[in-house]
């Protein structure tokens, strides 16, 4: 077998475009998926990325532009697309009337899986979910997180090569978010191919391969995450603040002293390959800032390099 | 390389169906549905479900039985002396195949479209919106036809039923509970909130109580009778009557005409308003 290894790309789009009468909610983009890989779409609320999960899912018709999923055209063959397919939407969506292992076996039913099928599928998925012992217990009656893990592993019934995920850890505990990564690990692990979203940029570094940043229904930038703070950002960053109505006189006072920096509202950042003897630095030159920090770059940084504004806001 | 993708038991299914035209709105697993609503039913109030069945039983014996001993006996549509308990109870029979079907199709409905959003997570299957469609159509029929056969064992041994066709008022109310759920249903997927919900209920409690349903209604003037014979709860009414009192003519098929029509419309409009709302 030859060394360069063709990536067989999963999903496909150009000039993909979604509008909503004047509203452009997705605006021309071009991305692919390739097997096997775990691919992020990273934006701040409204930035089109739940859009753009949607026509992958073929439950939203594009307005122009070219998208194939396995080479399948969504327009016309959305059951047969759907097939292929996990979806794990933003809140969940159980079927709050039904049972754990009731909402598994009729959402398997829909894919017209036999019950005898389902019976061994069931058992599997729900080990999978750490969710055995709450087999009998109303999805209602779940926390937070065994309520998202219960949606992964409903979406997982069909044993879809391609699993998207839409905010899979928003509005969860930490410990609930590792639990939940360490699931998605192992389902990469065996080969299935995951799209997500997220506005965390921590979950994005520790889960994407790839990643697009979008804003505004447009792609700001596209790469590994380590390519991308590479590119868009320093290795470190050392943040300061001196309270919300000093900051900005400090600001211009330390121009010049780092490659970047940024004022924010609460607090300044300044974008350096050796945070702590900036620091060191500015402490000597008399500033006495209310609390400082020296950091790793992240994709935050990015996003803020990219479009001027912070992520979660 | 290219990894050959591989054949799930869920591919087989939807590929195998994909040739079928309208195969991306139907993927004949509309049973499905119902299968589900059956788990839920497991887990609901059983006290409401009764309760809707005791209505129309309950209107019997305080019509029928007691208003009835007044009236004594009045005459059905082709001048033969008859009961007034055996003139309404083909009357209520109807109403409570309309009632049973309507209470799945629109509140339960708006609830489902509005706040548990499962009708998102089945769109999110291989299913289409039609299956949706005609799966909790179908569900909501069920319930209309159980409460008329509910009536039926009641109204039967009472001695309400005075011709041998009264045994396909079942059926019957089976295409009226059918119609009603269509229709409703695809009624219920244009309101946006509570309020304009209860403009339903404020249409149906005329329609329940000038329909023919406690006196006929040759003693409206000519043009309100026109109106109200066009209204469907009037048309179940005439039809299941004539069963029961084995009045048959030519207008039983009318009113079958009639459902089937109605049927067909709501399927159609709730199939596209899925589709509208959930797909676009």
């Amino acid at each position: 077998m030859s060394k360069s290894v063709e990536r067989e790309a999963v999903i496909r789009a150009r000039s993909l475009t979604k509008k909503y009468k004047d509203f452009v909610a997705v605006d021309g983009i071009d991305f692919d998926v390739y097997r096997g890989e775990s691919f992020g779409l990273l934006g701040p609320n409204g930035a089109g990325k739940s859009t753009t999960m949607k026509m992958i899912t073929s439950v939203s018709q594009r307005t122009s532009g070219e998208l194939t999923i396995l080479g399948k055209e969504p327009n016309n063959q959305g059951p047969e697309i759907r097939a292929h397919l996990g979806v794990v939407p933003q809140k969940d969506m159980l079927d709050r009337e039904l049972k754990v292992w009731e909402n598994l076996v009729t959402y398997g039913r829909y894919f017209g899986l036999p019950r005898k099928w389902l019976k061994t599928k069931v058992e599997e998925l729900l080990e999978f979910a750490q969710l055995t012992e709450k087999r009998n217990e109303k999805a209602d009656d779940l926390s937070g997180g065994m309520q998202r893990r219960l949606a992964i592993a409903r979406g997982l019934i069909n044993e879809p090569e391609i699993l998207l995920l839409d905010e899979p850890t928003t509005g969860l505990d930490p410990q609930a978010r590792h639990i939940l990564w360490d699931r998605l690990f192992r389902l990469k692990e065996q080969g299935v191919t995951l799209v997500l979203t997220t506005h965390y940029m921590d979950e994005a570094e520790q889960l994407c391969d790839r990643i697009i940043v979008m804003d505004k229904g447009k792609i700001m930038a596209e790469g590994s995450p380590a390519e991308l703070i590479r590119k868009y950002s320093s290795k470190e960053v050392v943040e300061l603040r001196f309270g919300t109505d000093k900051n900005e006189g400090v600001a211009k006072q330390l121009e010049g002293k780092s490659e970047r920096i940024e004022l924010l509202p609460d607090r300044i950042l300044l974008y350096t390959d050796k945070g702590e003897a900036l620091l060191t630095s500015i402490l000597d030159s008399g500033l006495h800032p209310v609390t400082s920090l020296v950091r790793r770059s992240s994709l935050e940084d990015v996003f803020l390099r990219l479009t001027g504004r912070t992520l979660v806001d | 390389m290219i990894t050959q993708a591989l054949i799930t038991q869920a591919v087989a299914i939807a590929e195998k169906r994909a040739k079928r035209p309208g195969a991306s709105v139907y993927s004949g697993r509309a049973i499905t549905m119902i299968e589900r609503s059956l788990y839920a039913a497991k887990s609901s109030n059983w006290l409401i479900i009764i309760s809707g069945f005791v209505e129309p039983v309950l209107y019997l014996m305080a019509f029928g039985f007691g208003i009835g001993q007044l009236i004594g006996d009045i005459q059905d549509g082709s001048g033969n002396p008859v009961s007034y308990a055996a003139y309404i109870a083909p009357a209520l029979l109807a109403t409570s195949a309309m009632n049973g079907a309507l209470y799945d199709a629109t509140w339960n409905v708006f609830f489902k479209m509005h706040f548990s959003k499962v009708y998102q997570v089945m769109l999110s299957s291989s299913l289409g919106p039609m299956d949706v469609a005609l799966g909790e159509i179908s569900w909501a029929l069920i319930r209309g036809a159980t409460y008329s056969v509910g009536f039926m064992a009641i109204a039967w041994p009472l001695g309400l039923v005075t011709s041998a066709w009264g045994l396909l008022a079942i059926p019957a109310a089976t295409l009226i509970a059918f119609g009603f759920a269509s229709i409703g249903m695809a009624i219920t997927s244009y309101m946006k909130n509570f309020q304009q919900m209860n403009w339903v209920n404020f249409f149906l409690l005329p329609m329940f109580l000038f329909s023919g349903t406690f006196f006929p209604v040759s003693v409206y003037p000519e043009w309100i009778q026109v109106i109200v014979k066009a209204l469907p709860l009037c048309q179940g009414v005439d039809l299941v009557r004539s069963l029961m009192l084995g009045i048959i003519d030519i207008s039983v098929l009318g009113h079958i005409a009639y459902f089937v029509v109605m049927i067909v419309l709501g399927l159609s409009f709730t199939t596209v308003r899925l589709k509208a709302l959930f797909m676009r």
